[in-house]
């Protein structure tokens, strides 16, 4: 039987370092304009191919955090290193080379109004350039997955907000990002569905994608036992082992 | 399941088309991206109207030009020599040696002396029948009808040739009174030169409205987009291809309107053309040449570009403010 990790139990397994981190934040703090950081002292390293979870109350900086994750936000101090380059010095086309390696799951969704689910789903293919012809098998197989290809011609506007957060995950990971950021992805769908979806992140996890999931559900933690949990309180990163700053090799954890 | 040859040489064929097909005419990725409605807002109708406005105006221009060049072509050159004041038979005598001197004036090109009923008809609007229908055309009446002589001069003597004209008939012709056809066309020209201005005037207005009416509606259309411009920026869409993508839609729907607003004005000249074409002979539409047309489509083309640059520049500097 697997541990029953806590959102603090950092010493979960599962936090080998065979590679170097591909994010890396040091000291990293943001405030928006004169106002007080909404994020203090965060300093953390994600290694390749690893599951993390990202919890804490509302309001405590989570959104926040992920945006400095998927390059939406740059940094009031600190310094972040993405796939080895240094954050606060990417040229806007490096910029945009690294954004491509990292899907999103934002919590309000973003889908496109006016293009169908599957138009939604294909569109970080048709930007990265791939064809037409090779771009329909891919997108229509992602969007049989999460189970909405009766809704494939249908535009955002006719689907529950479940179905919409489906349409997001599916554009998301359809590039199979090496980076997958998520805000609250199963907030609104039903439990069974956010099973589904788990195992669904847990795929790509396994093919060896980087997955950050924000969320308030603890029985996915339970389920996904040998994730690293990042509790986040008031802006600071709560990590009282060190555990997620100096993850312990995943034979020696156990 | 096992196919025949022949089904299996329309598989090939088939195929192959498809594959020739995807080859020619690939489709464009980045046409399902963008819906024309949602990126053009309502500058396909801002440049259709202002399109038309700006193409009659600058029609009506081109057109007053047009009539001012072929009246001053018609009226280079011509002189009128009348010659009014004494008798009948004085002013005939008067007339005969004036004709006689004109045609061996160096310059003249041609001279020719007004018959009695092309006088008469002349003054008939005026006076009326019954002060000229006394007589015969030609008899002596009450009243004593100027004579009258066209000349045309050639161009080389068209400059100081009344005043040669004046000198030569001094003495065969003293109540002689010589006058150049372009000093009638004076004033005219001067009005005509005045509603020129005032269309290129009502031009420049026209186009600096259109140019600010599709910047407005074009920068409205896109800060209706913003999301949808984040969006593409944070899956990592490259500046110059959202930049491409709506400059490309926002062109096209422009093309539209361009093209809506321009034969709406074409209509609206050509049914203008018609009915100065009633008022005489020699009228073509508008007084239109082929190169005054070029010179109209490419004010649509003008919208066009506008707002696709306009669409460029306002989806850059939005997606420059995004870190």
């Amino acid at each position: 039987m697997s541990p029953d990790p806590s959102p603090l139990d950092l010493a979960a397994p599962g936090f080998g370092n065979p590679t170097g981190p591909i994010v890396r934040f040091e000291n990293v703090g943001l405030r928006y304009g004169a106002g007080r950081e909404v994020l203090s002292d965060i300093t953390f390293k994600l290694h390749p191919g690893r599951f993390y979870f990202l919890t804490g109350p509302s309001g405590a900086g989570k959104t926040t955090l992920l945006k400095l994750l998927y390059l939406a936000q740059s940094p009031s101090r600190g310094a972040i290193s993405m796939f080895g380059d240094d954050a606060s010095v990417l040229s806007r086309e490096r910029r945009t080379q690294l954004r491509r390696r990292i899907g999103v799951v934002f919590q309000d969704f973003r889908l496109v109004p006016h293009l169908t689910v599957f138009d939604n789903v294909a569109l970080p293919l048709r930007l990265a350039g791939v064809a037409e012809e090779e771009l329909v098998d891919p997108v229509t197989d992602m969007i049989e997955w999460v189970g909405l290809s009766r809704a494939t011609n249908q535009r955002p506007s006719t689907l529950s907000g479940g179905e919409q957060q489906r349409v997001a995950i599916a554009r998301a990971v359809i590039t199979r990002p090496e980076l997958l950021v998520a805000d609250e992805p199963t907030g609104n769908v039903d439990p069974q569905m956010a099973v589904r979806l788990l195992h669904l992140f847990t795929a790509m996890n396994k093919m060896g994608t980087t997955v950050v999931l924000a969320t308030h559900d603890t029985s996915l933690m339970h389920r996904q036992g040998d994730a690293a949990v990042m509790r986040l309180e008031k802006g600071r990163l709560d990590d009282p082992t060190g555990v997620l700053r100096n993850p312990p090799d995943r034979k020696s954890a156990r | 399941m096992i196919l025949t040859g022949r089904e299996r040489a329309w598989i090939a064929v088939k195929r192959g088309a498809s594959a020739l097909r995807n080859r020619w005419f690939p489709k464009p990725a980045s046409a399902p991206l963008l819906s024309q409605k949602a990126v053009a807002g309502p500058v396909p109708w801002v440049i259709a109207i202002m399109t038309a406005l700006t193409v009659v105006a600058a029609a009506g221009g081109l057109a007053l030009g047009s009539i001012a060049r072929t009246a001053e072509a018609d009226l280079a050159g011509g002189v009128t020599v009348q010659i009014a004041g004494p008798a009948q038979d004085e002013a005939r005598k008067q007339a005969s040696a004036a004709v006689d001197a004109l045609r061996q004036m160096p310059g003249v090109r041609d001279v020719r002396r007004l018959t009695d009923a092309e006088r008469e008809a002349l003054l008939r609007p005026w006076l009326g029948d019954a002060a000229l229908d006394d007589g015969e055309p030609g008899d002596d009446s009450l009243l004593v009808l100027p004579e009258l002589i066209e000349l045309r001069l050639t161009a080389e003597t068209q400059d100081g040739g009344i005043d040669a004209i004046r000198k030569a008939l001094a003495e065969p012709a003293p109540d002689a009174t010589v006058s150049a056809d372009m000093d009638w066309l004076a004033p005219l020209e001067g009005a005509i030169s005045a509603l020129q201005w005032l269309a290129v005037a009502l031009v420049g207005l026209l186009v600096t409205a259109t140019a600010a009416s599709v910047l407005l509606a074009s920068r409205s259309a896109l800060a209706a987009n913003h999301d949808t411009i984040e969006i593409m920026h944070l899956l990592g869409a490259h500046d110059s291809q959202v930049a491409q993508m709506f400059q490309k839609t926002a062109g096209m729907s422009a093309a539209a309107g361009g093209a809506a607003g321009f034969a709406v004005a074409q209509a609206t000249i050509i049914a203008l053309g018609r009915r100065f074409a009633d008022l005489g002979p020699g009228n073509t539409a508008a007084g239109l040449h082929w190169y005054d047309w070029i010179a109209l489509v490419l004010i649509p083309v003008a919208g066009v570009a506008l707002a696709a640059f306009t669409a460029r520049v306002t989806v850059l500097a939005t997606l420059r403010r995004m870190p």
